[in-house]
């Protein structure tokens, strides 16, 4: 059991912050580039695609870099430290994860080859559109068609490749979509946390398929990965969040006096504390499952989901309210955590997906042994 | 980083779970497991069988039996006790006054006490705790005041626990009131059989006897007795306090516990709203645990990492929220804890509400829940 960084992963989480730092060094940094298109910063992605980030979970032959969950969770920290817009989790962990468990060796080699070079960005099509529309998927062999509504397809607008779910005969399948294919229509927007997202629609559109047979564990078995580099992304963001609202407190006068004089504001402050500490610990934790024990990840992914929409509710709200009305402000840093960590929240399901996953096996086990 | 533990440690794992569940007589871990109330020859017992294999008391020096083990290997010892409703080496002893004397004591003093403490020959109880002074311990007022080869001790401590079978008790007393409040303090051993001491029993919410008022008038104690420096005893009790909030996170009771509802609530684990409570409960556990490890892993060198408090915090509000939720288990049972042999309800409902009652104490005793916070944030904080 060992909770320390290696000197090399130490030396990635430094070139990554030092890069990122470089791009966002402060709240308005990145309130310009998320208010231009496409979102984030095409120079920042390349920057991240030469310091290998971008091909960290594939596998050399694949073009990628061939490390593991500890790694990705380090980038994906950074990445929420400071708010960084650029599409790391949903391009690399999902798209190209999905990518590298289903595709073949010539579709791995090209996709997650070309993607782990900065040259393209991936987005995941995984949720249908909530006004009906589950897209379908029909043909055979190298000939499909997709048919129907994905929203919101995070990055959709963008992206140069769609990695897509649909429902083909034998279950679930997994397809790729060019951006220029035939019967596409995508129609982008901003979302709340100054990221981006499409409506895509799917008309007779022409699409690879990647394997064969249900995906749906496939499918599974990538949203917990997902689950997991989304938690590191989330507990960077808190991380800032709760170091800003203390220095708030150390700095802002009222009555004459500092906040931290008062000691209502002190506690509050100290379950923060708490509560960061405490989904730090269940984060990295699930990290290590999945390095070591990846028949426990989806357990792990749902354990460390809940214990974010716990904290992260807790710690964006706190954050903004213990800085009065300033952390309303779009001008000012804490509330854009808290509009990422609710993002982040309730994308992959939310604290309450995970409870009623947790709620439904926890008759299964007497005392939970994290090691064993 | 890696999850598992070494092939050392889950060797030594399987040492301590073996001996536990094979070793330790069986009446004693039934009557941890059933919940009720241990009597002193069964706690004499339970830490005598530790001690003769050297399990006791491995956090103090080799040389007064301590084992020269890592924290992490401290840490499997203490969780697979719990899990095994092995009692806990009786913590007046193993990890107060104990680790005190080692550290600061004579070497008169070590020899004198330090092998029946270990051994629970001597039983201790803690003198800390004033009437006014409980969070502000330093406020303390019983005094101790030199008379040629002996102190003179005058005042009152409180919330003695266990205090009816304590055979000496630790106390820190004011030898110097003209100073700052924790530069006039020491530290002294006294016989509880002195001429002038005097324990009083304290009913508690729960109905039990656990802790007690202890007098002294004119108590006469040898000097010998000081442990250290006169006017040092602050140092020695603040590091005493720090070994407290180590050990005072009981995550292994309270999973075992919660393991326990589990196995009480049976088929009821089909209402949503019961499973999604224990679900949240283990979650909210695993995360203390995994902490309790991270912790763990970083006070190598022996001082508590700051982040204890969350431990202490967060670790008795679960164990209370686990102890409320086999009061709502067992549901209108739970008032029947008066029951006797010709009722039907179970045992464990009748122990619910009692054991629920008594655990208010937990967020109280060992730096009040609120002290934590105030450690958090003005020591890791800086606020």
């Amino acid at each position: 059991m060992d909770f320390t960084l290696d000197s090399e992963t130490i030396a990635l989480r430094d070139a990554v912050r030092g890069v990122l730092g470089r791009t966002y060094g402060s709240s308005e940094d990145r309130r310009a580039v998320t208010n231009d298109e496409p979102g984030f910063s095409e120079d920042t992605w390349g920057k991240l695609a030469e310091l290998g980030a971008l091909g960290l979970p594939f596998s050399e032959d694949d073009g990628g870099a061939g490390a593991g969950p500890i790694e990705v969770s380090v980038v994906a920290e950074e990445m929420g430290r400071v708010l960084a817009p650029e599409p790391f989790v949903e391009s690399v962990v999902l798209a190209g994860g999905l990518v590298a468990a289903a595709g073949d060796d010539a579709q791995r080699a090209d996709v997650l080859g070309r993607l782990s070079a900065g040259e393209i960005v991936l987005a995941a099509a995984i949720v249908d559109s909530s006004a009906g529309g589950e897209v379908t998927a029909s043909g055979s062999g190298d000939s499909w068609t997709l048919t129907g509504v994905k929203e919101p397809v995070l990055h959709g607008a963008r992206a140069d490749l769609l990695v897509v779910t649909a429902r083909t005969d034998e279950g679930l399948g997994i397809f790729l979509v060019e951006a220029d294919a035939s019967g596409l229509e995508r129609t982008g927007y901003r979302t709340h946390d100054g990221g981006r997202a499409a409506k895509v629609a799917f008309d007779g559109t022409p699409a690879v398929r990647l394997g064969s047979g249900d995906q749906s564990d496939v499918l599974e078995d990538t949203i917990a990965r997902a689950r997991i580099a989304y938690s590191h992304e989330a507990i960077g963001a808190m991380d800032t969040a709760m170091k800003t609202t203390v220095e708030y407190l150390k700095t802002r006068k009222q009555f004459g006096v500092t906040l931290n004089t008062f000691q209502a504001l002190k506690f509050r402050a100290a379950d923060l504390y708490v509560s960061m500490e405490l989904v730090r610990s269940t984060v990295l934790w699930s990290t290590l499952v999945l390095a070591d024990a990846p028949e426990r990840a989806r357990e792990a992914a749902a354990r460390a989901k809940l214990q974010v929409s716990r904290a992260g509710r807790h710690i964006g709200q706190e954050a903004i309210q213990l800085h009065g009305g300033i952390g309303m402000t779009a001008e000012y840093s804490v509330g854009h955590y808290m509009s990422r960590l609710t993002a982040i929240e309730h994308w992959l399901g939310d604290g309450s997906d995970q409870l009623r996953t947790l709620a439904a096996t926890v008759g299964d086990h007497g005392v939970l042994d994290p090691i064993g | 980083m890696k999850l598992r533990l070494s092939d050392e440690d889950a060797a030594f794992r399987d040492e301590m779970r073996e001996f536990f569940t094979t070793k330790v007589p069986q009446d004693i871990r039934d009557t941890v497991a059933a919940r009720r109330e241990l009597s002193k020859d069964q706690f004499v017992r339970a830490q005598q069988t530790l001690n003769e294999a050297g399990l006791a008391v491995p956090n103090w020096p080799v040389e007064w039996g301590g084992k020269d083990w890592t924290p992490l290997q401290r840490h499997i010892w203490h969780e697979e006790m719990q899990l095994a409703h092995v009692p806990i080496p009786l913590a007046f002893n193993a990890s107060m006054v104990g680790p005190v004397i080692a550290a600061f004591g004579s070497q008169e003093l070590k020899e004198r006490f330090l092998p029946a403490t270990a051994n629970l020959d001597i039983w201790w109880s803690q003198g800390f705790s004033e009437p006014d002074a409980g969070s502000d311990l330093a406020s303390l007022r019983t005094t101790a005041v030199r008379d040629g080869d002996e102190y003179v001790v005058n005042g009152q401590k409180t919330w003695t626990t266990l205090g009816q079978y304590g055979d000496w008790i630790f106390t820190l007393v004011r030898t110097n009131p003209d100073v700052k409040k924790q530069a006039g303090i020491s530290f002294l051993l006294i016989d509880m059989t002195s001429p002038g001491l005097t324990v009083r029993p304290i009913e508690l919410i729960d109905g039990g006897h656990e802790v007690n008022e202890v007098f002294f008038e004119d108590v006469r104690v040898p000097v010998g007795n000081l442990v250290g420096e006169e006017n040092k005893g602050w140092d020695y009790a603040k590091f005493l306090l720090g070994n407290e909030r180590v050990g005072v996170a009981p995550v292994g009771s309270t999973k075992r516990l919660l393991a326990q509802a589990k196995e009480i609530a049976g088929d009821r684990l089909s209402d949503p709203i019961l499973s999604s409570r224990v679900a949240e409960l283990e979650n909210g556990l695993l995360a203390l645990e995994l902490t309790a490890l991270r912790v763990v892993a970083h006070s190598a060198d022996g001082k508590p990492h700051p982040a204890s408090s969350v431990l202490k915090l967060r670790g008795t509000e679960l164990q209370q929220e686990v102890t409320e939720l086999l009061v709502d288990l067992a549901g209108p049972d739970s008032l029947a804890s008066g029951a006797g042999d010709g009722s039907d309800v179970p045992d464990w409902s009748r122990v619910a509400t009692p054991q629920y009652l008594n655990f208010r104490k937990a967020s109280i005793y060992g730096g009040s829940n609120e002290v934590q916070r105030q450690i958090i944030a003005g020591t890791i904080l800086g606020l």
